[in-house]
């Protein structure tokens, strides 16, 4: 695989908020908003940091990417299609009748998605495993584990926090979509669950916090991360939810909803 | 279906300031003029299910009449040993509410699928499974959980079903409700279903009979009904778990010459894409599918040729 410079990188994603955007107008419903916020974090892993192949995504030694936020899927789905896991062409089918792009990520329709997610909260602790398995291992892969903030309300992943950090997974690094907004309105509104640094730093994370739309400190963050030792790693990355469409920018209402043609003409446009 | 709980709940919340509703972060515009009107008892608690459960039960336990209300396998599936423990082992007036039974959510795919929350709440002492077919039924089932003494499930559709009943039905728990006299097969069907089974009724001569009360079954309408011989049961649920399995065990146990067919979701995830629409026709459990296999299922009982 090619990797990416961040500027190579900065003009990729342009191509996959153009996929974001069509794959869900054409669906007619999907989650835009995370899947915009979380763009430069997903394609920078796919196309500079992820150590996996297309052709054989089961293989023993790749890296795992689970995205644990499910609902932003389309950003996955889009990285993927432009990396030839499956024609650029599929992408349209998102949502259709036996189409292979579910809603949320589904394990066995699509091969290289790594787990069925989008109940919210429980993907942290399958990267988890992943990660011990490759510590009792011996093996070298790295599991990326992609959160959202409002997601993180669940239990579940500081659980799964404990855990990571008391069986010292520094092969595990988990980067929070940080973008302020939740389903029905602002995190600090609906469950407060900022200071986010600390809160990882409280529970043994090394973390890093970090502009979650700048691609160099991205790339800077992720390489300090696989670097660091002893400890997994936490990316807070401060993220606008909906980036790129100015319309989408910040709207709790663009959570779950699919732009309409028009609205699509204007955010195509936006993105350039 | 949500339109009405949340309109009907306004109303009851006026009448009765016990009521409490708690929400795992949606419903804010559904819910914005219960919020206003009812200022200190609409909690969004997150999306932090198992707390809320929790949070729930501890109402209950200072005299309120809390709700929980989320999609549905979070606030089931998710929460299943906070719901067992907390709720109904307290025998706890909770009325916990799913939004999207069965394959209402069929395009987000399974983690959004609610095929087996009532095989699983169904496991539970004191647990009542109510399963309206469309908006008034809807409200009638949250009246009857919100006078009832002991724990409710509340399985809802989302929105848009179509309407089954002209008027608010009356609506007694563990009852029976006949819906359509027919001469061949009953065909028994709970939720919003029920449009489907009507019209498969109607193409087959059958009866059909609801049964929003999943659990108690109405095991004495159950033996009348079985007194004609041919029992089909109709769900958006697992085989395993829901109408048809307890139909299935009460008869083995009734001792009643009754034959039963069981149609409903196969037991496999789902892991295609597809409206609601396209899933039930592809487990079988439309109009069209319906009428199949009963069809089928009678030519090789002998009852016709």
């Amino acid at each position: 695989m090619k990797k990416l410079s961040p500027s190579e990188c900065a003009a990729q994603c342009k191509v996959i908020r153009r996929h974001i955007i069509e794959m869900l107008c054409a669906a007619g419903s999907g989650h835009p908003g995370g899947s915009l916020s979380a763009t430069e974090l997903v394609t920078a892993i796919y196309f500079h940091f992820l150590n996996q192949d297309p052709a054989q995504p089961e293989a023993p030694d790749r890296d795992r990417f689970i995205l644990s936020k499910g609902h932003g899927v389309p950003v996955q789905y889009a990285c993927m299609a432009e990396r030839g896991y499956f024609p650029v062409s599929e992408l349209a089918t998102l949502r259709k009748i036996d189409s292979r792009l579910q809603g949320h990520p589904v394990k066995g329709a699509l091969p290289g998605i790594e787990a069925s997610t989008g109940a919210l909260g429980q993907g942290l602790s399958i990267a988890c495993g992943h990660a011990l398995a490759g510590q009792l291992d011996g093996a070298a892969f790295r599991v990326y584990c992609l959160l959202g903030d409002g997601e993180i309300n669940e239990g579940q992943v500081w659980e799964a926090a404990l855990f990571a950090a008391h069986r010292r997974l520094d092969n595990l690094i988990a980067i929070v979509d940080a973008n302020a907004l939740q389903l029905d309105g602002r995190c600090t509104e609906i469950l407060n669950i900022e200071p986010l640094a600390a809160k990882w730093t409280a529970f043994g994370w090394h973390v890093i916090e970090l502009d979650g739309h700048d691609l160099p400190a991205i790339y800077a963050a992720l390489e300090e991360a696989l670097a660091h030792r002893g400890q997994p790693t936490c990316l807070v990355a401060r993220t606008v939810k909906g980036k790129g469409v100015s319309f989408m920018e910040n709207q709790v209402e663009w959570h779950g909803v699919a732009p309409t043609a028009e609205q699509a003409r204007q955010a195509l446009a936006e993105i350039g | 279906m949500r339109n009405a709980f949340a309109a009907c709940l306004e109303e009851l919340a006026a009448q009765d300031p016990r009521i409490v509703l708690l929400s795992g972060d949606i419903g804010n515009r559904l819910f914005d003029r219960f919020k206003e009107r009812f200022p200190g008892r609409f909690y969004n608690c997150g999306v932090a299910e198992a707390n809320m459960t929790g949070v729930a039960a501890g109402l209950a336990k200072a005299g309120l009449r809390p709700l929980t209300y989320t999609i549905t396998p979070f606030n089931t599936t998710r929460c299943l040993e906070f719901i067992k423990l907390d709720i109904c082992a307290h025998r706890l007036p909770v009325v916990v509410v799913g939004v999207g039974a069965g394959l209402s959510y069929a395009e987000l795919g399974p983690t959004h699928h609610a095929c087996d929350d009532l095989g699983l709440l169904g496991l539970l002492p004191d647990l009542t499974l109510l399963c309206p077919a469309d908006a008034r039924e809807t409200r009638a089932a949250l009246r009857a959980a919100l006078a009832h003494a002991g724990p409710c499930y509340l399985r809802l559709g989302k929105k848009g079903e179509p309407d089954v009943f002209d008027a608010e039905p009356p609506f007694e728990i563990g009852a029976l409700r006949p819906l359509r006299a027919g001469r061949e097969v009953v065909l028994l069907t709970y939720g919003p279903l029920l449009p489907e089974v009507l019209a498969a009724g109607a193409a087959l001569d059958a009866t059909v009979v609801a049964v929003p009360t999943v659990k108690p079954l109405d095991t004495a309408g159950l033996a009348a009904l079985a007194a004609t011989g041919r029992l089909v049961t109709v769900e958006e649920h697992a085989l395993r778990g829901g109408l048809g399995a307890a139909v299935a065990a009460w008869l083995a146990a009734s001792g009643q010459p009754a034959r039963l067919l069981t149609l409903g979701v196969p037991d496999q995830f789902l892991v295609t894409a597809g409206g609601q629409e396209a899933q039930r026709a592809a487990c079988g459990i439309d109009t069209a599918g319906i009428v199949a296999q009963v069809r089928t299922w009678r030519q090789q009982l002998g009852d016709v040729t």
